[in-house]
């Protein structure tokens, strides 16, 4: 008998779910194709960055949608490999996905060429080939956020402004991970060096990065830098916190690119107390002062849930979702707008994004431009600060020697 | 492969050495081919097809590793690096001569046999383990090289865009057409393979492999069929490299790391060491299980999980079956898939009248 009554609960089961299904099916719908890695190399990033995007694009359908459309998104997680990424990409495709997110470097290069055969507008923030800031030669794939190269073009700037307005005779010091993406920077920065006169040194730490004290001694106790320029990933930047912090060398001297920028890059070195005054640059807001959050924290009370935990837990990576989705959502809106509201493609949604203007989610974007020319929306970044427990805004957004960074895209053809 | 047959004596040595010991075994490959190069590409969707591409790339890398470990029993996990040696010799050659496949396929494959040759030199001394830890040194340097010589790599981001192949005049962009493209190299792998295993050549490496002492007394210059294999399995792996190369149209380093070093060599061991069916199981095994693992778990994981866990159940429960399921295989068949395959058919070859 029990056993009965069990199969008839499953039964019921599968057909709610299949009822639901076809429900789901009359409802005016676009897809979005969302790659992620909660598995792989990069787990630490995607674990949050995923999630955040789900828990935006459920705010906006529980809000009725975009223009009458809801929102349907399918992940499936590529573990940092190109043949899953290349699976994914056409499963999504085969779904019928018109917008999609690509997750990690090597799989957004491995389908750029594809994108465009498919005219799949794609956003890769934070991954992907710096060049592909130029809209003209790389028209789907949407970078949204600043690349290394102006990320390194703005962290000279700060590190001028710190010093107070002039880097000549100044010493600073570029600690990189010995990989492409860690040279990326390297050309604007040598390239500033000539304009501002100072003295630029680098420090590779090969992978995979957990050893940087022969580094961290090489830098403080022979160079001594006035500044220190950090672009490390993975596990290296706690570490290089760490050593920075034996050595004795002040922390309010190093600002961190992106991706050295998080919290559990500090909490891995220590906690935020031993990165007191540390740096961290952020191509989306840190922290929770941003009306989006509390939208989030409120639909999850009403819906009698408790929120993501690592929605508190890593604000960095919880942030960027949140603005991964709210490009995609302000592209879809863009895009229905433009078209009068019918189903629409990759080619309206490519439109959609390329009209991104003035649209900040409370701060927590920058004041992305995206134009047919600039899919990196014009480079912005912001710095903030370790101070008391959380990360502190130091800067507004900020962007530097643009017409450096523009000859750099220019000449990678 | 696909057959059953019985009271089959070989009077001859042309028996012996025949490719299809059967009228049968001739039709049933036939009748393969026509469903694979044939049937399959008019039939299924585009998605499905973008699958079998995966896999028939990973077939060569298969069997040339195969050709190393299975027949000649000599190790290597630089074979990813090898894969990247050919990609950047095709990419190279294709934005500075603008070089069609037919010349950048087999130009990739010498350029990875040479370094797979120098790779080689130390299996004279070394075997084993030792061997192993050689050849993962020849992936770290030849990894380090490509990303720090932008000769090699093309600067940023050590990647090179490759427009997709043409054929007479047609750049083949769909997924059927580049399904056809790589069938045609894994059609000549595959034969390339069976045919060098009955040759001199590769009954030398199968000796190598059994006993090395032996072969050597029998004649058997060990110095140079152990550099052969290194040679010709490398140039297998070139190739892959270079039509990943061509199907992905890029050439980036990140592809060819020391884990896909690892994945080739668990389809050769999946699939069954020395045999050449072995490692097309392998190559399919290893990847569709991943993804027929996701298919189930979207299916019904509903039934363990509730909505939100299971965005975060699924690639963890699939890591999780995946390695479970490559331990049941090997549990059930140390010997690999092909050994299972056998089994299967000599249960059948005399069926209903096992006694």
């Amino acid at each position: 008998m029990r056993r009965s009554g069990g199969m008839l609960a499953l039964l019921a089961g599968a057909m709610l779910v299949a009822l639901a299904g076809t429900a789901a099916a009359q409802q005016k719908e676009v897809m979005i194709g969302m790659q992620c890695d909660r598995t792989g190399a990069t787990q630490i990033t995607g674990v949050v960055l995923c999630p955040a995007m789900h828990d935006y694009y459920n705010l906006i359908n529980a809000g009725g949608g975009v223009e009458g459309y809801k929102i349907k998104v399918d992940e499936i997680d590529n573990e940092y490999k190109v043949p899953s990424a290349v699976e994914a990409y056409q499963r999504h495709k085969q779904q019928g996905a018109v917008l999609m997110t690509l997750y990690g470097t090597p799989m957004t290069v491995a389908l750029n060429q594809r994108l465009e055969e498919d005219h799949m507008p794609t956003t890769s923030p934070g991954f992907g080939i710096s060049a592909a800031a130029d809209g003209t030669r790389y028209p789907f794939l949407f970078p949204v956020a600043a690349t290394y190269w102006s990320q390194g073009a703005a962290a000279v700037q700060f590190v001028k402004d710190k010093l107070g307005g002039n880097l000549k005779g100044k010493k600073i010091a570029y600690i990189f991970y010995d990989n492409p993406a860690g040279h990326e920077p390297l050309p604007i920065i040598e390239e500033l060096q000539k304009r501002e006169g100072f003295e630029l040194r680098t420090f590779a730490v090969p992978p995979p990065g957990v050893e940087v004290g022969a580094q961290v001694l090489d830098i403080t106790q022979r160079f001594r830098p006035d500044f220190i320029i950090d672009h490390l990933f993975g596990r290296s930047p706690s570490a290089a916190i760490k050593e920075f912090k034996r050595a004795g060398y002040p922390l309010s001297k190093v600002v961190g690119l992106v991706w050295a920028a998080s919290e559990s890059d500090i909490q891995a070195a220590g906690g935020f107390g031993v990165a007191e005054g540390y740096y961290a640059m952020q191509f989306a807001g840190a922290g929770d002062d941003y009306p989006v959050r509390h939208q989030i924290k409120d639909m999850y009370k009403k819906e009698g849930k408790e929120p993501f935990k690592g929605m508190d837990e890593n604000t960095v990576y919880y942030n960027r979702g949140l603005l991964q989705a709210a490009v995609h959502v302000e592209a879809i809106r863009n895009a229905l707008k433009a078209n009068g509201g019918k189903q629409p493609t990759g080619d309206d949604i490519k439109k959609g994004l390329e009209s991104i203007r003035g649209f900040t989610l409370g701060g927590l974007v920058p004041p992305l431009e995206i134009a047919p020319a600039d899919h990196e929306g014009g480079g912005w970044v912001q710095v903030f600060q370790v101070k008391g427990g959380k990360f502190v805004k130091a800067t507004d957004w900020m962007r530097a020697y643009r017409d450096v960074v523009d000859a750099a895209v220019k000449k990678s053809e | 492969m696909f057959h059953r047959e019985s009271g089959v004596f070989k009077t001859s040595y042309a028996a012996e050495m025949a490719l299809y010991p059967l009228p049968i075994a001739k039709w049933a490959v036939a009748a393969f081919a026509g469903l694979f190069i044939v049937i399959a590409p008019l039939t299924l969707g585009e998605y499905y097809i973008s699958i079998l591409n995966l896999i028939l790339i990973a077939c060569v890398g298969a069997l040339g590793l195969n050709i190393l470990v299975g027949y000649t029993g000599q190790i290597s996990i630089g074979h990813g690096a090898f894969m990247s040696v050919g990609a950047y010799t095709a990419a190279n050659l294709v934005t500075h001569l603008h070089a069609p496949f037919w010349i950048t396929i087999p130009a990739g494959g010498i350029m990875a046999a040479l370094i797979g040759a120098v790779v080689g030199i130390p299996s004279l001394r070394i075997k084993g383990i030792y061997l192993a830890i050689a050849t993962l040194a020849a992936q770290l340097i030849i990894e380090w090289t490509i990303n720090h010589v932008p000769a090699i790599s093309g600067g940023v981001q050590a990647s090179i865009q490759v427009p997709r192949p043409s054929l007479f005049g047609m750049q083949l962009r769909t997924q059927a057409q580049l399904y056809l493209f790589l069938m045609f190299f894994v059609v000549l792998a595959i034969v390339g393979t069976a045919n060098l295993i009955r040759s001199r050549i590769g009954r030398a490496f199968i000796a190598i492999r059994d006993q090395d002492i032996a072969a050597e007394i029998i004649g058997i210059n060990i110095f140079r069929y152990k550099l052969w294999a290194f040679a010709i399995s490398s140039f297998y792996a070139g190739v892959t490299g270079v039509l990943y190369t061509y199907y992905l149209g890029i050439a980036n380093y990140e592809q060819f790391q020391l884990t896909v070093s690892i994945d080739y060599l668990a389809m050769v061991i999946i699939g069954g060491l020395g045999s050449i069916l072995g490692s097309i199981f392998g190559a399919v095994f290893v990847t569709l299980l991943p993804i027929l693992t996701r298919w189930f778990l979207e299916d019904y994981g509903w039934l363990f999980f509730s909505q939100g866990d299971l965005l975060n159940a699924i690639p963890n429960l699939r890591l999780i079956l995946f390695g479970g399921l490559i331990i049941f295989f090997l549990v059930v068949e140390p010997e690999g898939l092909n050994r299972l395959w056998r089994n299967i058919r000599n249960y059948f070859r005399v069926w209903p009248f096992s006694y």
